[in-house]
């Protein structure tokens, strides 16, 4: 049986990724008393996976040691599951925390969206960031054969970082069009520090074959993978290889938001020019209010911090650097939307749900998540849906928006100590 | 010696012993050991999709406690890994 242990602080961030490390060591510098809470064992969120230790952009390194050198309080390990009014539970692996809060930073980040096609649940097709954040956690990766395909910038830093590593990287397969990836290309070096950027990714990734018009259509092997089917400009191709790193973009962790009430449009947190949610003292930062990367993470980070601790003056004077790069999240949606070709890739008998093994033929037919949850036992295993929501969201274009503690899978005895009761919530 | 000994961890998945960088999660150690990670509800054979903590099907029973997620754990000296047979 665990214990609780209860927490009262000034300022809560609920997540340790660059918006969550900017909003504490903002909220610090403004006075408060601030807890960072995070679910990994270590700072850095996914972007800078493998904290302090590992190889990361140049600024990373200057956030950690602030991050270390603040009065922030940092709780890794820790997985919030539940909140209630003024307050969030979290479970670590020896008790569950009840952390209480003035004002709460949602700073959950995103992950990659999957999409299912036959043979995506063979041992070592893997995440695009996935197969990244296992090489960051000491994956040996040199001499691999690894291909990377999906979508999104997220591919090339992928390829990059591999390359880097001494894996052999086949091919980068990114399924927009040469057309659109290069005018986001183009309209990206028009932002500060953008240019070098690119121009540093290109020597990174000189060598790999690049393609546009590009996607997986299979993965084959008997116990794990060992070669994958692409579609290269309307050719299939056989490609014999040893990891497949695929991701189509990146989709906002909503369930924390959405559990405390925060209003969501489209597929986004709302906030306002402080960071302000719909909720009262709750406040949102980075990957949540529109997928923009890791400026715009950080400025909003820093003006959530800052208002959070009731220091408005601070945080209104990085509305203009917000501003500036927010313009990245209508060109990144537009240029790397889905083309509906994937929506044919999986195949009758093609699992959807990976937890619950729900094949493509048994949800086809649903006309929304919740009777497909009800009839297939979709979506109900310990992801929750993190992962088949949405690609059925793609796929079908279901709506995938409730939330319910716990919010993630925990264990009896923390469920037991939990203090919001499930059937509160329910509508 | 002593830089390469405190730079490795050995932990045992399925009952073999598996040196892992120190600060590995269990996901590397499982893999490295030519393992899978958990079996699906239809028995097949399953891997660290997201590598994040959020797909769940990295999980593995890490000294007798089930369902732990492998990528989320760091391995500790002498861990006691149980993964898909």
């Amino acid at each position: 049986m665990s214990d609780t242990r209860q927490f009262a602080f000034g300022v809560v961030v609920i997540g340790g990724g660059p918006a969550g490390i900017a909003a504490a060591i903002a909220a610090a510098e403004s006075g408060a008393r601030v807890a960072l809470l995070d679910d990994n064992p270590r700072p850095g969120g996914q972007i800078w996976r493998g904290g302090p230790g590992a190889v990361h952009r140049a600024d990373a390194g200057s956030w950690f040691e602030r991050l270390e050198r603040s009065a922030v309080t940092k709780i890794y390990g820790a997985r919030v599951f539940s909140a209630g009014d003024g307050f969030v539970e979290a479970e670590s692996d020896e008790a569950v925390l009840r952390v209480n809060y003035r004002s709460l930073v949602l700073a959950t980040g995103a992950r990659e969206r999957f999409l299912p096609f036959p043979g995506w649940t063979l041992p070592n097709v893997m995440g695009a960031g996935g197969l990244q954040a296992l090489v960051k956690s000491g994956l040996p990766i040199e001499g691999k054969r690894v291909i990377v395909a999906g979508t999104g910038p997220l591919l090339l830093a992928v390829g990059a970082y591999m390359k880097e590593h001494g894996a052999k990287v086949l091919c980068i397969c990114e399924q927009t069009t040469w057309t659109k990836f290069m005018g986001f290309g183009l309209r990206m070096t028009l932002l500060p520090g953008k240019i070098r950027e690119a121009l540093q990714l290109k020597v990174q990734i000189r060598g790999i074959p690049y393609r546009t018009n590009c996607w997986p259509v299979s993965a084959t092997g008997s116990d794990r993978l060992e070669s994958v089917r692409i579609s290269d400009g309307g050719e299939i191709r056989e490609i014999e290889c040893d990891y497949l790193a695929c991701g189509f973009h990146l989709v906002p962790n909503l369930e924390l938001p959405r559990l405390i009430g925060c209003r969501v449009e489209g597929d986004f947190v709302q906030v306002d020019e402080m960071q302000r949610t719909s909720v009262a003292n709750v406040y949102c930062a980075g990957e949540p209010t529109g997928i923009g990367g890791l400026d715009l993470s950080l400025a909003e980070g820093r003006i959530a911090g800052h208002a959070a601790a009731g220091n408005e003056d601070a945080a209104r004077k990085l509305g203009p650097r917000r501003a500036s790069y927010r313009k990245v999240v209508p060109l990144m949606a537009e240029a790397f939307r889905l083309r509906s070709e994937l929506k044919r890739l999986a195949r009758a008998d093609t699992l959807v749900c990976r937890c619950e093994d729900v094949p493509f033929e048994r949800m086809k037919n649903f006309d929304s998540w919740r009777a497909a949850k009800l009839q297939t036992r979709c979506g109900m295993g310990p992801c929750q849906g993190r992962v088949c929501g949405p690609a059925t969201e793609f796929l079908f274009g279901w709506r995938v928006d409730s939330a319910r503690p716990p919010v993630f899978a925990v264990k009896c005895s923390s469920l037991a100590e939990m203090a919001v009761g499930a059937g509160e919530s329910r509508q | 010696m002593r830089d390469s000994a405190a730079r490795e961890v050995t932990v045992r998945v399925n009952g073999r012993p598996v040196s892992v960088p120190a600060g590995a999660s269990v996901a590397v150690a499982v893999l490295l050991a030519g393992r899978t990670c958990r079996t699906s509800v239809t028995g097949e054979a399953r891997a660290p999709l997201c590598g994040m903590g959020t797909c769940f099907e990295c999980r593995v029973t890490i000294n007798g406690e089930a369902q732990r997620r492998s990528c989320q754990t760091l391995c500790q000296p002498d861990m006691e890994i149980s993964a898909h047979e």
